[in-house]
């Protein structure tokens, strides 16, 4: 049995909005299946419950700064890289589509 | 006059304090070569003449002085440069003009550092050989035919091909490490924390970390020492000081020290001549007065399994901010699609391949039902790999294993095949779990081609590694590329 089918990558692209076509679902799938199938030997590393999990190399917690005012970006610069601007803010197209 | 490109970053520094060779002129000699070589070689994305001419009129001027003052760099295209496009090897990103200066990109201008251009690179980092830019791969001035590692290949190769003196890469599972290596220059990954990741376009945020590159140990240190600190923008900085790397890089003393050879890090699927080189090169230390011992970490193997999840899961969800609203690309808005469609085609198509194979993976790692035995087991084996590194500190001060199982491979040898392409960092990714600093120095070559020595040491001892590196450095003899393609 495949580790990852080709309708679970076209499901995940779904969720990542990514419009794959077909033949690079395709490819995708065989692919992900040989990684999958790879790193799956995760599972034989440990079967401890107490090892406790690691998600940062850094022991920190609650890093907070001072709340004082600090220059930032103007409205003009912070849009300066956006695909579509209109009255100062970022326009986008339409939330919700025809058939929503 | 001797050829200024020739010159390391601390013999730039002395003809310019010297009064023989002016910034102005050591920024056109650099800017010259990159016109001369860089068609072949490929290792910048984007020149910025002007700005480089104008740091080195105020370096002329005494605006600005300091022991790097005046010496040209490479930047990794993933490090934000106010006004310069920045693209992090990505479609996605074409065009994009930065609003603002990474803090290591400030720290930078602020030594008088003169910075070239933006270097090719893996899109978004992810890749060992730069094939995965989305402008065409870089070339190994060893050999224009091979791969000059990845993903800092533009940095490491404009290195070796005597375009720049310095670079700045970036490593989150051997990015610095593994072009160093197969570029036969130095690269070091600070200790994670060590160097400020505030503009630096994230991939895998608890891993990712910019670091030092460079032709010798001493310029590495000296490069290290402007970009380290805490910063307050980034709120995983580490607010301790700087270790002393540059007294350890002008010492190379290593009477004493006790190196731990990683026994997992040896054997099958090494080439001969790395493991030979490798093997010299640590007798070469243990010469030197070094201890050599084996150590055991039994965890390392399955270092390259939990990084190949952590690192696609961070992606996955940092790449989300990639969605045609603030910046970059937008595809497909005709007034009538939707924004969700418009975000879905942005993203096909400013994607490559690499990066929509590890969006999917992380996705996958991420998403119910598999989270615990895929994304939440690999976070425990980090905390294994780690106790490995603690434990071996008990008996030793450092390890030692090869950087790369490899020499550099051809261009295309691996593109199709992505799990041999990871394979590349299988010894370079249990520090990046760790968050320790490890470095890439030369230790020779195999068929002609240069053969890296890793070193990982504890978490701020940053100032082991270039002890060690500055020993090899003394004591091989150098290699240097013939680039007989000019």
């Amino acid at each position: 049995m495949p580790e990852i089918t080709r309708d679970e990558v076209a499901h995940l692209a779904k969720l990542a909005r990514l419009a794959l076509d077909e033949s690079e679902l395709d490819r995708l799938a065989g692919q992900l299946d040989v990684i999958l199938g790879a790193v799956a030997q995760i599972k034989e590393a440990t079967d401890a419950s107490d090892v406790r999990p690691t998600s940062h190399a850094v022991p920190l917690e609650n890093v907070t700064r001072p709340d004082v005012v600090m220059p930032s970006l103007t409205p003009e610069q912070a849009l300066s890289g956006a695909p579509a601007v209109e009255d100062g803010r970022f326009r986008v197209p339409q939330i919700l589509s025809d058939e929503s | 006059m001797t050829d200024l490109t020739r010159l390391s970053a601390v013999e730039t520094r002395q003809a310019i304090a010297s009064g023989a060779a002016s910034a102005v002129e050591v920024a056109q000699a650099h800017l010259d070569r990159i016109a001369a070589v860089d068609d072949r070689v490929h290792a910048f994305l984007h020149v910025d003449a002007e700005g480089a001419l104008a740091q080195a009129r105020r370096v002329d001027t005494g605006e600005v002085t300091g022991p790097l003052a005046g010496v040209p760099l490479a930047l990794k295209d993933v490090i934000c440069q106010e006004g310069i496009p920045t693209t992090v090897g990505s479609k996605i990103l074409e065009g994009w003009r930065p609003p603002y200066d990474a803090t290591l990109t400030t720290r930078l201008k602020g030594a008088g550092v003169v910075i070239l251009g933006k270097t090719n690179m893996d899109e978004f980092a992810m890749g060992s050989s730069t094939e995965h830019s989305a402008y065409g791969p870089t070339h190994n001035p060893w050999d224009l035919t091979r791969i000059p590692g990845g993903s800092g290949g533009g940095s490491s190769a404009a290195l070796a091909s005597y375009q720049a003196p310095l670079a700045i890469g970036t490593d989150t599972g051997g990015s610095i490490r593994q072009p160093a290596s197969v570029t036969g220059t130095v690269g070091v990954k600070p200790t994670y924390g060590g160097v400020s990741r505030y503009g630096l376009v994230a991939f895998s945020s608890s891993l990712d970390q910019a670091g030092p590159c460079a032709r010798n140990v001493l310029d590495a240190a000296l490069l290290h020492e402007v970009i380290a600190g805490y910063d307050p923008k980034d709120s995983t900085s580490i607010d301790a000081p700087v270790p002393p790397v540059v007294e350890a890089a002008r010492s190379g003393d290593v009477k004493g020290l006790r190196i731990g050879v990683v026994k997992e890090l040896q054997g099958d699927g090494y080439e001969p001549g790395v493991t030979a080189r490798f093997n010299e090169a640590v007798e070469v230390l243990r010469g030197l007065g070094a201890t050599v011992t084996e150590v055991s970490c039994p965890h390392f193997g399955y270092a390259l399994p939990a990084y190949y999840l952590i690192a696609p899961s961070e992606a996955s969800s940092n790449l989300a901010r990639f969605d045609a609203v603030r910046y970059g690309l937008r595809v497909g808005d005709d007034g009538v699609r939707s924004l969700e469609e418009v975000m879905a085609l942005t993203r096909a198509q400013g994607f490559g391949p690499e990066v929509k194979r590890r969006i999917i993976l992380g996705t996958y790692a991420l998403s119910s039902g598999y989270y615990d035995a895929y994304y939440g087991q690999a976070q425990k084996v980090r905390t294994l790999i780690s106790g490995d590194f603690r434990k071996a500190w008990d008996s030793v001060d450092v390890l030692v294993a090869p950087t790369c199982p490899t020499v550099a491979f051809p261009l295309g040898a691996k593109l199709e095949d992505p799990l041999a392409m990871y394979k590349q960092d299988i010894c370079s990714i249990p520090a990046n779990l760790y968050g320790g600093p490890a470095a890439s120095f030369p230790a020779g070559l195999s068929e002609g081609l240069p053969v890296g020595l890793q070193v990982m040491a504890p978490t701020l001892r940053e100032d082991l590694l270039y002890l060690v590196g500055a020993a090899l450095e003394q004591a091989l003899p150098a290699s240097v590329p013939t680039l007989d393609w000019e």
